[in-house]
C-alpha cells in the first residue's frame, strides 16, 4: 500500500521556489525598463510643455536662444548608422562567408578568435583611433563618424552572421553542388536563401548597436549642430554625441531636451529591433515551407 | 538499342520481389569501370577492393549491411567526397575511360553529367520552379521560356508536374516528401545527366510514394543509367538489373572493419543463386 504522504514530496516545494525566482528576476528586468521609460519621460515633458510638437518637427537647435528641434540629430543619427552599414555589411558578409565556406580549418579559428577580439574593444579606443588617425585622412564628418561606426559594427554582424551561415545543412549544399553548381553558385543558391533571415537580423542589430553608440561617434562627428546634408564630409551630430557633449554646460530646460532625445534615440531602437525580430521571424516562416 | 532490347526483356519477364533466373546482356557500353577503388577517411579505410563496371540505361543496386560503404563508393562516382575534409579515393575509378579523379578533372564538371538523389529529400529553400531551374541556369540556359519548357518536361518526367502545376512558385518545403523527392529527381533529371546516382531514395518514404518512386526509375532507366543505394533488398530486386553486394571485414592493416565489394552479378543471379556464401546468408536474412 502506498500512502498519500509518501507521494508529497519534498522536490515540489524546491520546484515552486525556483519557479518564484525565475519569475521575480523576469519581472525586475520588465520593472528597471519601465522605470526608465517613466522617469525619463517624466523629464522630457519640460521642454514638450515649452515648445510642443515642434520638438520634433523643427531643424533649429539654439540653446541661446531657447529653441530645440530634435531633427538635425535625428537625421545625424540615421546618416551615420546608414554610413556604417553600407561599408559593414559587405565586409561582414564577405568575412563571414570566407570564414564558413572557404577558409582552411587552421585559418578559420583565427579569423573568428580576431573578429571576436575586434568586439571587444572599448568603444573609446576605436574613438581616439578616430581622432588621432582617421582624421588625417578625414574631416571629422559624418563620413569620420559612419567609418568609426562600420568598424565598431563589424564584429557583431560578422560573428551573428557566420553563426547564421554554418546552420545550412550540409544536404542543403550538397543539393545544389550535385548539380554542378560551383561553391560561389552554391552559395547563392542553398546558404543565402536559408540564412536570408538571420543575416537580416544581425544586420538590424548591428544598425542598433550604430544608432546607440555615443562615445565614438562624439569625438568624431565634428559636433556641429543644426546640420541636415547629405553632404558625407560635412561635421554634424547625432543623438547620443550631442547628449555628451552638452550636458554638463546646460541649463534645465536643455536637459530637459537633452532626456527627450534620449527617450526619443530609445523609441527608435525599440522599433528597429521589433522591425528586425518581425522579418526574421517571417523569413523563418518561409523557410520553413508554411507561408 | 541496348535500351530496348532491355525493356524487351522486361516485357516477357515482369520484374517479381523474387525474379526468375535471367540473365541481363553484358553487351551494354560500360559507363564506369572501377579498378580496386579504395576510399578513406583520414587515416581510416572505409572502403577497399572495389572491381566493378557499371553499364549504360540499366539500374545497377548496391546492397549490404550498414557499414557496408556503399554509400561511400557511390559518393566517390560524382566526386561528392570532395567537400569532405580529409576523405580521398585511392585506385582507378574511370568514367567512359576519363580517370574522375585525374588532377585536371573538374568536379563541377563530373557532377553536371553525373546527378545524385539523396537520402532525405533536400530540396532548396526556394520556390519549386526555382529548384528546378536551378540546375539550367547554373549551366547557361538564361532565356525564360526554355526553362519553363525544361520545368514542365523535368516535372512530367518525375511524374510530378499534375500535382504542382498551379503552385509553381509556392515553396517546395511545402511538398510531402514523396513529392519532394520526386522533386528532387526532376531537378536532377533536368540538367540531362547521363547518370544519375540515388543513395537510398525511399528511406524516408512510405510504401504508397515509395512504389511511385520504383515506377518512375524504371520508365527513366531508358534515358539514363541509375545507380542505386538500397537497404530494401526487395527493392533492388523489383527495380534493378544488377546488384552488387557490399560487405564488412576486418581490414588486418588497421583492424578496424572496413566495407568490400562481395558480389557483383545480375539481380536474377544475386538472389536466386549467389556465388558467395556471404551474399546468402544476407539475401536469405540470416545476418545484416
Amino acid at each position: 500500500m502506498i500512502d498519500a504522504a509518501a507521494l508529497r514530496g519534498r522536490r515540489d516545494r524546491a520546484d515552486r521556489s525556483f519557479r518564484g525566482l525565475a519569475i521575480g528576476a523576469a519581472a525586475t528586468v520588465l520593472l528597471v525598463l519601465g522605470l526608465i521609460a517613466v522617469t525619463m519621460t517624466a523629464r522630457a515633458r519640460t521642454v514638450i510643455g515649452e515648445l510642443g510638437v515642434s520638438f520634433f518637427t523643427s531643424s533649429r537647435w539654439s540653446p541661446a536662444d531657447g529653441l530645440y528641434g530634435a531633427l538635425p540629430f535625428v537625421w545625424g543619427t540615421l546618416y551615420t548608422a546608414v554610413i556604417a552599414l553600407v561599408i559593414a555589411v559587405p565586409v561582414s558578409l564577405g568575412v563571414a562567408l570566407f570564414i564558413t565556406e572557404v577558409a582552411p580549418r587552421a585559418l578559420k579559428r583565427w579569423l573568428i578568435y580576431a573578429i571576436d577580439l575586434l568586439a571587444v574593444v572599448p568603444s573609446v579606443v576605436f574613438g581616439l583611433w578616430g581622432v588621432l588617425v582617421l582624421s588625417t585622412v578625414l574631416p571629422r564628418s559624418f563620413l569620420a563618424a559612419g567609418v568609426v561606426l562600420a568598424i565598431m559594427i563589424i564584429p557583431i554582424i560578422t560573428s551573428l552572421a557566420r553563426e547564421v551561415l554554418e546552420t545550412t545543412p550540409v544536404a542543403d549544399k550538397e543539393a545544389a553542388l550535385a548539380l554542378g553548381a560551383t561553391r560561389w553558385e552554391m552559395i547563392g543558391a542553398s546558404v543565402i536563401p536559408h540564412s536570408k533571415g538571420g543575416i537580416v537580423g544581425a544586420v538590424m542589430l548591428g544598425l542598433g548597436r550604430a544608432m546607440g553608440e555615443t562615445i565614438a561617434a562624439a569625438l568624431v562627428i565634428g559636433s556641429a549642430t543644426g546640420q541636415i546634408t547629405l553632404d558625407a564630409l560635412a561635421p554634424g551630430n547625432s543623438m547620443p554625441a550631442v547628449i555628451a557633449n552638452s550636458w554638463g554646460e546646460a541649463d534645465t530646460l536643455q536637459r530637459s531636451a537633452l532626456i527627450a532625445l534620449a527617450v526619443l534615440l530609445f523609441a527608435m531602437t525599440i522599433v528597429v529591433n521589433l522591425i528586425a525580430t518581425t522579418i526574421v521571424q517571417r523569413s523563418m516562416r518561409r523557410a520553413r515551407g508554411t507561408v | 538499342m541496348v535500351a530496348e532490347s532491355i525493356q524487351a526483356a522486361r516485357t516477357v519477364a515482369p520484374p517479381r520481389v523474387r525474379p526468375t533466373l535471367t540473365t541481363v546482356p553484358d553487351a551494354a557500353p560500360t559507363v564506369f569501370d572501377l579498378t580496386d577503388v579504395e576510399v578513406f577517411y583520414g587515416s581510416f579505410r572505409a572502403v577497399r577492393g572495389v572491381t566493378m563496371a557499371i553499364h549504360k540505361n540499366q539500374i545497377t543496386a548496391f546492397i549490404g549491411p550498414s557499414g557496408c560503404g556503399k554509400t561511400t563508393v557511390l559518393r566517390a562516382f560524382n566526386r561528392m567526397h570532395d567537400t569532405t575534409p580529409g576523405a580521398r579515393v585511392a585506385g582507378k575509378l574511370r568514367y567512359h575511360g576519363v580517370d574522375l579523379y585525374d588532377p585536371e578533372v573538374s568536379a563541377v564538371e563530373v557532377r553536371r553529367r553525373i546527378g545524385m538523389v539523396f537520402q532525405k529529400p533536400n530540396p532548396v529553400p526556394k520556390s519549386i520552379y526555382d529548384n528546378i531551374a536551378f540546375g539550367p541556369r547554373v549551366n547557361g540556359v538564361r532565356e525564360r521560356g526554355k526553362l519553363d519548357a525544361i520545368v514542365e518536361t523535368s516535372l512530367r518526367s518525375a511524374a510530378l508536374w499534375d500535382e504542382v502545376k498551379d503552385r509553381l512558385s509556392a515553396s517546395a518545403l511545402g511538398l510531402s516528401g514523396g513529392q519532394q523527392q520526386r522533386l528532387c529527381i526532376a531537378r536532377t533529371i533536368a540538367v540531362e545527366p547521363e547518370v544519375v546516382l540515388m543513395d537510398e531514395p525511399c528511406s524516408a518514404l512510405d510504401p504508397i510514394a515509395t512504389a511511385r518512386i520504383e515506377e518512375l526509375m524504371r520508365e527513366l532507366k531508358s534515358r539514363f543509367t541509375i545507380v542505386i543505394v538500397t537497404h530494401n533488398m526487395q527493392q533492388a530486386a523489383r527495380v534493378s538489373d544488377r546488384t552488387a553486394f557490399f560487405s564488412t571485414e576486418l581490414d588486418s592493416a588497421t583492424e578496424r572493419r572496413t566495407g568490400t565489394l562481395v558480389e557483383y552479378d545480375a539481380t536474377a543471379k544475386i538472389f536466386s543463386n549467389p556465388g558467395d556464401q556471404r551474399t546468402e546468408n544476407y539475401i536469405t536474412g540470416r545476418f545484416g
